[in-house]
């Protein structure tokens, strides 16, 4: 496979980070950083994974369904990810979630049909005292009302 | 960038750049004695190092409160494998967000922890184990990296004391488990975060089988103002066995949210009052957590004369935790919270072990089916129960995680339960059930 080289440089710079005889520690940085680019992790991607740290493709499956943020299947170009954990449900972030569904159509790990937007109901991402806080993709965005979720999604969907 | 305004009643310590133009960088952080601690304790012997930490009083700031200078005075230090620094940076714990400000304000105060906490035990190389969600902080941290290598901060014989030291950041990819100490070294290999038996301790057998000092964020970040101003006047800020500052977390129901760096020792009901600005809408509070959703649970009145520490917290049967403050009104539904924290607890298990697996499972199904009015009497017992025998009886810490909290609620607020009862609406909930994973 070939990656950007902003992607080649990263995975030479993992590759050199472990002690000698630990390139598996590269793994999930590395199925991380080119889902990014790539949008979600192939068949493919675990073979060159795999390969290039030295393991077999078995052992990389058996990882990547651990962890919940390495997806086999694409997402929409948006990741809409509401948490509702405790400090965001105490300011309505389970009404959030609720609205963000029937704004977008879609539930739950779904993907809108032009493949432009997908939501997720996330656990505490971090910002709790920022509540009610989403990320779309990496951004965080803090203090979310309905109408500013709105104003978010539309601008997005304006973008090219 | 800060996300909500400081306070004049906070004791800037781990916190003194924040504001300050750049202050994640390099030059922001030499012009303000950055990197001084460094080569103070490069002079230093490294048992005088560990005793400097000993004597600061400063415990684990990542939850479980363990006295630092003790953990790294475990480690073999002439051991003749290669020794590490890890740094807990996956920050999930419900209510936490207080290493995210850490690490985007000021990472180079973190760089420093970890440069003096190698000296200590003559490591030469770390990693910075970021969640996977915080992205940015992998770009902040990688930046600052840099900037340390690029002025001889890191690497080669760090400014002619003939120490060498190289660290990285590691992204993790989604699971707050990887936050338990042995499931993040799994992690850091390459792994599924499946926690590992103990003994032997990471100190003795942790990253990539070696002797490691691993540690959150902020206990780093508290090291080089420790070797700075000396372990006494960190020591002094606390009160007596708990040193210096607490990175603390406002959230809930609470005018003013934000995360405030306060003495340790600083009472609970200032706290709410005149940091936090009292509770929102001049309601009452109703139930208060100390440090995320693993603590168990406050009533109002438990909360009167309790003061931020771990020995307060300890008499009233809690932890201080993480500094997840969590805040919850009269308005405020128990059964939901309960509830809402089991879901989490449930989805986070690791599958491992069986009470954990199967209990959280269970009582997440009883406290749903509780919450929609379909719950029994007896329920409430068995509620209890469950959670009473995963105690101790779990693998790793998650399993007490998920009940200790579980069981504070249905004792303390065990009413709310009867309120539920015989498919009685949600005495609290106006607008139908919970979504629902
Ligand atoms: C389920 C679970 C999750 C944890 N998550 C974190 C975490 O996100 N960050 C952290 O620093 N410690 C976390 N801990 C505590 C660590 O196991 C460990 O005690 C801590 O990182 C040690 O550092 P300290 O002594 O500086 O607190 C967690 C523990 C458990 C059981
Ligand atoms: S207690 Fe839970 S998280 Fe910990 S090992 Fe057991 S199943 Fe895994
Ligand atoms: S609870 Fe939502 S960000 Fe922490």
């Amino acid at each position: 496979m070939t990656f950007s080289a902003q992607l080649e440089a990263r995975f030479d710079k993992l590759l050199k980070s472990y002690p000698p005889g630990r390139q598996r520690s590269a793994m999930i940085p590395m199925l991380l950083y080119a889902q990014d680019e790539i949008g979600q992790i192939t068949g493919e991607l675990v073979n060159e994974v795999a390969t290039r740290i030295g393991v077999t493709p078995l052992q990389v499956n058996e990882v990547l369904s651990y962890y919940s943020m390495l997806h086999t299947k694409p997402l929409g170009k948006y990741h809409v990810q509401v948490c509702t954990n405790i400090s965001c449900l105490l300011h309505d972030g389970d009404k959030l979630y609720e609205h963000a569904c029937r704004k977008l159509g879609i539930g739950h790990k779904e993907v809108t049909a032009d493949g432009e937007f997908s939501i997720e109901e996330v656990e505490c991402i971090g910002a709790c005292s920022w509540a009610p806080a989403i990320q779309v993709n990496y951004d965080f965005h803090h203090h979310v009302t309905p109408e500013k979720l709105d104003q978010l999604l539309d601008g997005l969907r304006k973008k090219p | 960038m800060l996300f909500n305004e400081p306070s004049p009643l906070e004791t800037k310590v781990l916190t003194r750049r924040f504001g300050l133009p750049n202050s994640a960088s390099i030059d922001t952080y030499l012009a303000t004695e950055g990197y001084q601690a460094f080569l103070k304790a490069a002079k230093m012997k490294p048992e005088e190092i560990i005793a400097e930490v000993k004597v600061s009083n400063l415990r684990g700031r990542g939850g479980a409160g363990f006295p630092t200078g003790m953990k790294w005075g475990f480690v073999p230090r002439t051991s003749s494998k290669p020794k590490y620094i890890v740094v807990n940076g996956d920050e999930s714990e419900p209510g936490t967000c207080k290493d995210r400000v850490l690490i985007e304000n000021d990472p180079h105060q973190l760089i420093e922890g970890v440069l003096i906490a190698g000296l200590s035990v003559d490591a030469h190389a770390g990693y910075i184990y970021i969640r996977g969600e915080y992205r940015y902080l992998i770009e902040v941290m990688e930046k600052a990296l840099a900037e340390a290598y690029e002025k001889g901060w890191l690497g080669k014989n760090i400014q002619g004391t003939g120490f060498d030291f190289d660290l990285y950041a590691h992204t993790g990819a989604g699971a707050y488990e990887c936050g338990e100490e042995s499931a993040l070294l799994e992690s850091l290999e390459g792994k599924r975060g499946i926690p590992r038996i103990r003994p032997p301790f990471p100190a003795v057998a942790g990253a990539f089988q070696c002797p490691t000092i691993l540690n959150n964020v902020e206990t780093f970040c508290a090291v080089p103002a420790i070797l700075r101003d000396g372990g006494a006047a960190f020591a002094a800020l606390g009160i007596p066995k708990s040193g210096g500052t607490k990175m603390t977390c406002l959230t809930g129901h609470i005018n003013k949210p934000g995360v405030y760096e306060l003495k340790l020792g600083f009472p609970v009901k200032q706290m709410i009052e005149e940091v936090g600005g009292g509770i929102r809408h001049g309601k009452k509070l109703k139930a208060f957590i100390p440090g995320g959703s693993s603590c168990p649970v406050l009533t109002a009145a438990e909360v009167e004369g309790a003061t931020m520490d771990y020995d307060s917290m300890a008499s009233r049967k809690t932890m201080l935790g993480s500094g997840g403050v969590i805040i919850m009104d009269e308005d405020t539904c128990m059964v939901k919270a309960a509830l809402r924290i089991m879901r989490f607890y449930a989805h986070e298990s690791c599958g491992w072990c069986i009470p954990c697996r199967e209990g959280t499972t269970w009582l997440k199904k009883i406290l749903m089916r509780f919450h929609d009015g379909q719950g029994t009497r007896t329920d409430i017992d068995l509620i209890g129960d469950i959670a009473k025998n995963m105690l101790g009886r779990t693998f790793c810490p998650l399993g007490d995680a998920a009940a200790m909290p579980t069981i504070s609620i249905v004792e303390k607020f065990r009413q709310e339960f009867e309120d539920h009862l015989n498919g009685k609406p949600c005495p609290y909930e106006h607008s139908g059930s919970m979504v629902t994973v």
